[in-house]
């Protein structure tokens, strides 16, 4: 009996030494690196609600990656009629995945190109306008449409996680929810909405020739030119903080976009000691930059960022070797701002926050000041109180309850889970609990010793008896907890994880454990009376 | 030590004509409070909208705060007092497109108005319409599901439905007191408070399992005597546990309530009316419901 009692009590330590190795991460921060290859694991992480941060999900625009690739092909479409010579009338987008056409000529001709080059266009329908002139409905093909969306998502993703890698973020976690919503969660950060203008910002850089035949004044009333549209420049007045708008009338088709970017920096102008941004084409970018100037020399060619004009230079030359730059009114930060998001690349598709939620530091820091201090006044009042009731045996339940912290903490480390405020509240329910196992089987084995039974056979009995209550209220609850985790969401989640570790750890200690120190007590001290 | 004496038999479920009126009432109170009378405050999390939680480092009276709010323009907005010295939250309820730009027109705002008091912003929550009303769905779907497998699972172990809608009864009986106990005390129901409800739901099952589990046992022990007689005896010797383990519980929840803080305040108070009504519960709406169900739909057939 005596060696079965040895065999549990060196599997119970091994069990509690790897748990605590598990949790000494989180306790200690600066352990040795080897340590880690040993051990697999990471020190427990807050949530943002207990060491502040910023916690925001956006929802990516899709439809809007549709309109432009649609847009796109669009363009191509007229290029491509106008090369071979087919006559084209109206030609334009409806609604995000249409294109209306009416077109003139020779019908197999145009159908070819149609059917050939445009296979991703499905025909809708075609009606007869006039003799010889059709009207053309083209629908973009769903599935491709869904794969310019999963693109568009999946691009986003990569986008904003370049750009918060480049801003520098300690552990950031960038992650897909659903399936068009990113989750993105920057602890400890400091300037929650420079983040936010930093990832939410399109960043899409366009060159377009300024329309110089054109009247702005005519156009600003309405009639604008076919093929120009009408963009601003947006400057701050610092003194005032008033927002001034210029208006420029431009050609619409761009000419080259951000996509051929190698680089962005900032630099300081040496002339006016402003810092601006300078730009490094990569080859196909600086082949095409060096065409476009070259062919529109004495031409104003306007740098648009997300549909605002920068500057509008007039170019004095063909300029060869891909470099160009942006300036404004900039500080140093909003100059380094921007050469990342130019760096990191241009959203496919613009993004809406619909949930932001930041916590200062010193907030966080309160509410684990405060959690932490009146958790250790119940646990401790807690513990008292078990040992002035049960006496030895309240000391083997708060042994036992003291070893289940310890292995959801080390379970919590193992599993990188992360520890938030509704987290907490699952911890303190499993270990209620943990309290309520103690308790049944402390009340189960007085009753057994009551009823006249030896010390041994109440331990066995009230245990056995005890266990199935124990059984059957834990694992519903873990049931309970295995659907929330499985159907809920964040908060709701966070809260089943932490139970349903508790509930395990609990049936472990307050079943197993406390059992070992019974027998011990029965078996090799062989007391007389139970202190219980 | 002995907290309560062996034997003892206080009868519980003879109480329960008087008690189906008390929790009839209770009821009553709750779902009216809710429903017609206050009404459930959803707070930022559930409804959409702008908060704010600032901190100033010199004495700012609350007027001056919400003069600030309607000189911005910001008729809507409510401040209160939070916490700590000189602290205040800000909530604006709007459900328009551009959240995101009005909490940040107000964070400027602020900063520019009280500029020698160092103010501090150390909580900013702007939470999308949709998000709400998501959350909302799915962490009803996810309780609802929940109860279906708890329905299973305890009606799969005691061998008849009537255990598992006992303890169902019991949980619904719970959420819907407590519920009443946060429209009547004009809480905002947020984030936590849901997890207090999620806590709540744990607690109640498993406080009604261990009586339902000594039923099981007397059952085979006390064959003769009826099952009323069986769930009185049963609710009787497991009194000691139920004092002992709701009363620790309870210790712990006040311990909260009264040093936790303004964050905690709200939880710990919602805790309180939760267990008592999970404790309550157990003896007056679960082990009613088995009963009747016993009496009523049951085929008779002695063993």
């Amino acid at each position: 009996m005596w060696r079965n009692l040895k065999w549990r009590l060196v599997i119970y330590l091994a069990v509690t030494l790897f748990a605590i190795l598990l949790f000494l991460p989180t306790v200690i921060s600066d352990l040795p690196p080897w340590f880690f290859k040993v051990i697999p694991t990471e020190k427990v992480h807050l949530g943002l609600d207990l060491q502040g941060g910023m916690h925001l999900i956006l929802e990516v625009e899709a439809e809007k990656a549709v309109e432009s690739y649609v847009e796109r092909i669009k363009n191509n479409l007229k290029d491509d009629l106008r090369d071979q010579g087919i006559p084209v009338g109206r030609l334009e987008r409806e609604k995000r995945n249409q294109i209306v056409l009416e077109v003139s000529g020779e019908k197999g001709k145009w159908e070819k190109i149609l059917s050939q080059r445009y296979s991703m266009m499905h025909e809708l329908s075609t009606t007869t306008l006039d003799k010889g002139i059709w009207r053309v409905t083209l629908v973009l093909d769903s599935r491709q449409e869904d794969q310019v969306k999963k693109n568009a998502i999946d691009q986003a993703l990569e986008t904003i996680r370049n750009r918060i890698d480049q801003f520098g973020v300690a552990e950031p976690e960038i992650t897909l929810q659903g399936t068009d919503r990113i989750l993105i969660q920057l602890p400890g950060i400091k300037d929650p909405q420079r983040a936010i203008e930093l990832i939410g910002r399109t960043a899409l850089l366009e060159f377009k020739l300024v329309d110089e035949e054109g009247n702005l004044e005519e156009a600003l009333k309405g009639n604008i030119p076919e093929g120009s549209i009408i963009l601003y420049q947006r400057s701050v007045d610092p003194k005032t903080g008033g927002i001034k708008k210029i208006p420029f009338l431009l050609k619409e088709k761009t000419l080259m976009t951000g996509e051929v970017l190698k680089d962005a920096r900032v630099a300081i102008d040496t002339q006016f000691n402003e810092p601006y941004v300078a730009l490094e084409f990569d080859d196909i970018g600086a082949k095409l930059f060096e065409q476009i100037t070259g062919a529109n020399v004495k031409k104003r060619l306007a740098i648009i960022l997300d549909d605002n004009v920068y500057s509008a230079p007039v170019i004095q030359e063909r300029i060869a070797g891909g470099r160009a730059q942006i300036t404004g009114r900039f500080d140093m930060k909003e100059a380094g701002d921007l050469a990342i998001v130019l760096r990191a690349g241009a959203l496919p598709a613009p993004v809406k926050i619909i949930e932001q939620r930041s916590v200062g530091p010193s907030l966080g820091q309160d509410s684990i000041r405060k959690g932490i201090i009146s958790t250790l006044i119940s646990a401790a009042l807690v513990a008292l109180f078990m040992i002035f009731y049960y006496r030895t045996a309240g000391v083997i339940a708060d042994i036992a309850l003291i070893l289940n912290i310890i292995f959801v903490m080390g379970a919590l480390a193992i599993f990188r889970a992360t520890l938030t405020l509704p987290g907490i509240a699952g911890l303190v329910l499993s270990i209620g609990m943990a309290v309520d196992a103690n308790i049944l089987i402390h009340e189960r084995i007085k009753e057994e010793l009551r009823w006249g039974k030896t010390i041994r056979a109440a331990i066995d009995e009230g245990y056995r008896r005890a266990f199935m209550t124990i059984l059957d209220s834990n694992v519903t609850t873990l049931i309970a907890a295995l659907f929330l985790y499985q159907f809920g969401t964040g908060p709701v989640r966070g809260f089943a994880v932490t139970l349903s570790i508790g509930i395990i750890a609990n049936i472990f200690t307050a079943v197993y454990i406390t059992r070992w120190a019974f027998d011990f007590l029965a078996l090799k001290v062989k007391v007389k009376r139970l202190s219980i | 030590m002995e907290l309560i004496r062996p034997g003892t038999t206080f009868d519980f479920i003879g109480k329960k004509k008087f008690t189906v009126w008390v929790s009839a009432i209770a009821l009553a109170i709750s779902l009216g409070s809710i429903f017609f009378v206050n009404g459930l405050k959803y707070g930022v999390d559930f409804a959409g909208g702008i908060l704010i939680q600032v901190r100033f480092s010199q004495p700012v009276d609350i007027s001056e705060v919400r003069n600030a709010m309607e000189t911005m323009g910001s008729k809507d907005a409510m401040v209160q007092k939070f916490g700590g010295e000189n602290e205040f939250l800000i909530r604006v309820e709007k459900i328009e497109d551009d959240l995101e730009a009005l909490s940040k027109k107000i964070q400027t705002f602020l900063q520019e108005r009280f500029k020698g008091k160092e103010l501090e912003i150390r909580r900013v929550e702007v939470v999308g319409p949709k998000v709400g009303k998501d959350l909302k769905r799915k962490a009803l779907w996810a309780v609802s599901l929940s109860f279906a497998a708890i329905l299973i699972f305890v009606a799969w172990r005691f061998k008849q439905v009537s255990y598992g809608l006992g303890g169902i009864a019991a949980l619904v009986h719970d959420i819907i007191v407590t519920y009443g106990a946060i429209s009547i005390a004009g809480l905002e129901y947020s984030l936590p408070l849901m997890a207090v409800i999620l806590t709540i739901i744990g607690f109640s099952i498993n406080d009604t399992i261990v009586i339902f589990d000594r039923v099981r046992e007397n059952i085979k022990k006390l064959r003769k005597e009826d099952l009323e007689t069986v769930f009185n005896i049963s609710i009787n010797e497991t009194l000691g546990r139920t004092i002992l383990t709701s009363g620790t519980v309870m210790m712990v929840v006040l311990i909260l309530f009264f040093f936790g803080g303004p964050v905690i305040h709200d939880f710990a108070f919602t805790l309180i009316i939760g267990l008592i009504s999970g404790t309550y519960s157990t003896i007056y709406i679960a082990s009613p419901v088995v009963l009747f169900w016993n009496k009523h739909f049951t085929r008779k057939k002695k063993r």
